[in-house]
């Protein structure tokens, strides 16, 4: 992040101190975190040595359970996120184009969205069950809303200048739909669907506390039962580095996709 | 004013605009005729209604009272007889150069006829290099070249230009107003041109329609009779230029 900078003398120096304190300064909290361990300043009951953790990791890596598990997730995740996503970009187009079906749905919207996901799982369990269905469902639900949302902000937000282009050459109101405003929503709906892939990543631990005895977020549950806090400690970590892949591999995907389609990022 | 030949007429028109439901007079009885081939240049204070004049041409707003005629008929939404260029060059950033100029061609057209007429209007603004380009890809006054291109693979009988080129530097401001001047000896399209420059008004135009505000009139209209192209050091130039700046101060 850019802060304000005035002095452009040392500017490129102040860039390279930024970039050194940001790797720095996590390290150092991992090695005070390490020796506070090592010292005994920390439970271990509580909070895990980083190295205890790290090898943790390296035997569930090693023996497959790691793997055996967030597979298992993974596939979850993506049937949840494939039905979310895509319902979210139909119903956002619906919404975003047709006036009436908008006024329809728009009070259902603002009543449903703030409701945690989690929240509705008794319910989910009550129509599906305690099988996969149910835990596609939470997902599918989380991934659902940033998208929709987005998507429609997308086509509300369409430049009316361009529309007045389209006006006053006597454009089609087929053509002005498919070719202008849909066009305008395409980065926001893939911010959307970025946003969208990040909260079906996260919904998972949610899901999988639904009788399951797979998964990364099983695995949560199963070491809090058994008071395995390493095991804990290790899943968290893990699943919040996959959700960082995951977000700045889509958020390269979107500029990628933009760069090349319209020559710049946008910067809105 | 002879009003037979008059391709664009303008007749006693009014135009109010409600800003928090309190009526604002914009426009006051402007009369204008403008006859095929001419170029009229509208200059005036920001403010006076001059952008509004062309909006109401390309029925962007509507006429509170009077009427305009382009070509005899009165105008009953946006006329396949009009072109517009905005100040910006609103140009759809996801279409390419050959594909933003297409968009605008009516879809009776055969694709292979709408590529041609196309590259036709592309290679008039100098752009033939840029054709897969992108919008954000070229500068503002490629760009503006583009949206010039997009204008007249219509084959407008009158071309509206709202500002075009008071986004540019200079050098490119001159560079667009010698452009305009060669493509308009070339088919002699009629032009309506509102900018704030003066000296743009003079070095275009055949005529300078001065508009004052409060309500939005036109005050005086300047004649224009010295040959293309135009030396802008020139003593009649600035004689002409002096009488306008007089209105300007006045007002």
């Amino acid at each position: 992040m850019q802060l304000f900078n005035f002095n452009n003398k040392n500017g490129t120096r102040k860039k390279w101190s930024n970039i050194a304190i940001a790797i720095v300064f996590p390290i150092l909290v991992l090695v005070l975190w390490q020796y506070a361990s090592t010292h005994g300043w920390l439970k271990p009951s509580l909070v895990p040595a980083p190295l205890t953790i790290w090898k943790t990791f390296m035997t569930y890596l090693e023996n497959g359970k790691l793997w055996n598990n967030l597979s298992v997730s993974f596939e979850r995740v993506f049937a949840g996120y494939l039905i979310g996503a895509t319902a979210g970009i139909l119903v956002g187009f619906l919404m975003g184009l047709i006036r009436p079906i908008n006024s329809a749905l728009s009070g259902i919207v603002s009543v449903l969205r703030p409701i945690p996901t989690i929240a509705l799982v008794p319910i989910i369990i009550l129509f599906y069950g305690i099988g996969f269905i149910s835990k596609v469902a939470v997902i599918a639900i989380g991934s659902f809303w940033p998208v929709l949302l987005n998507t429609i902000h997308g086509i509300m937000n369409t430049d009316n200048k361009l529309i007045e282009v389209a006006y006053t050459y006597r454009i089609v109101k087929r053509k002005v739909i498919f070719r202008i405003v849909v066009p305008s929503a395409i980065p926001a709906a893939l911010t959307g669907l970025r946003l969208g892939m990040s909260n079906a990543w996260t919904s998972v631990v949610a899901a999988e506390m639904i009788a399951s005895s797979t998964g990364i977020g099983y695995l949560i549950n199963l070491s809090r039962e058994t008071a395995n806090t390493r095991v804990m400690y290790m899943c968290v970590l893990v699943i919040g580095a996959i959700g960082l892949m995951i977000d700045r591999g889509l958020t390269w995907m979107e500029h990628y996709y933009l760069r090349k389609t319209r020559g710049l990022v946008d910067q809105k | 004013m002879a009003e037979t030949k008059d391709i664009l007429t303008i007749r006693d028109l009014h135009k109010d605009f409600f800003i928090q439901d309190e009526k604002v007079r914009v426009l006051c009885g402007i009369d204008l005729g403008i006859a095929e081939g001419e170029i009229v240049a509208i200059v005036g204070p920001s403010g006076c209604g001059k952008s509004t004049l062309l909006r109401l041409i390309t029925s962007l707003e509507t006429v509170t009272s009077g009427e305009i005629l382009i070509g005899g008929e009165p105008v009953d939404g946006p006329s396949e007889k009009c072109s517009m260029i905005f100040q910006e060059a609103r140009l759809f950033p996801w279409l390419t150069v050959r594909e933003n100029i297409e968009f605008v061609i009516s879809d009776q057209y055969a694709r292979a006829k709408k590529k041609k007429m196309a590259l036709e209007y592309i290679e008039l603004v100098g752009l033939s290099d840029f054709i897969n380009a992108v919008p954000n890809q070229l500068s503002g006054g490629m760009q503006q070249r583009v949206s010039i291109a997009r204008a007249l693979v219509t084959r407008p009988q009158i071309l509206l230009l709202d500002e075009p080129f008071g986004a540019l530097d200079a050098f490119t401001r001159m560079n667009m107003q010698n452009e305009v001047l060669r493509i308009w000896l070339k088919d002699k399209t009629t032009m309506v041109i509102v900018t704030h420059d003066i000296d743009e008004a003079i070095f275009l135009s055949n005529r300078v329609v001065i508009m004052g505000k409060n309500p939005g009139i036109v005050k005086k209209t300047v004649s224009v009779d010295l040959d293309y192209p135009r030396d802008r050091s020139n003593l009649e130039f600035l004689e002409i230029r002096r009488t306008i700046m007089k209105e300007f101060i006045e007002s």
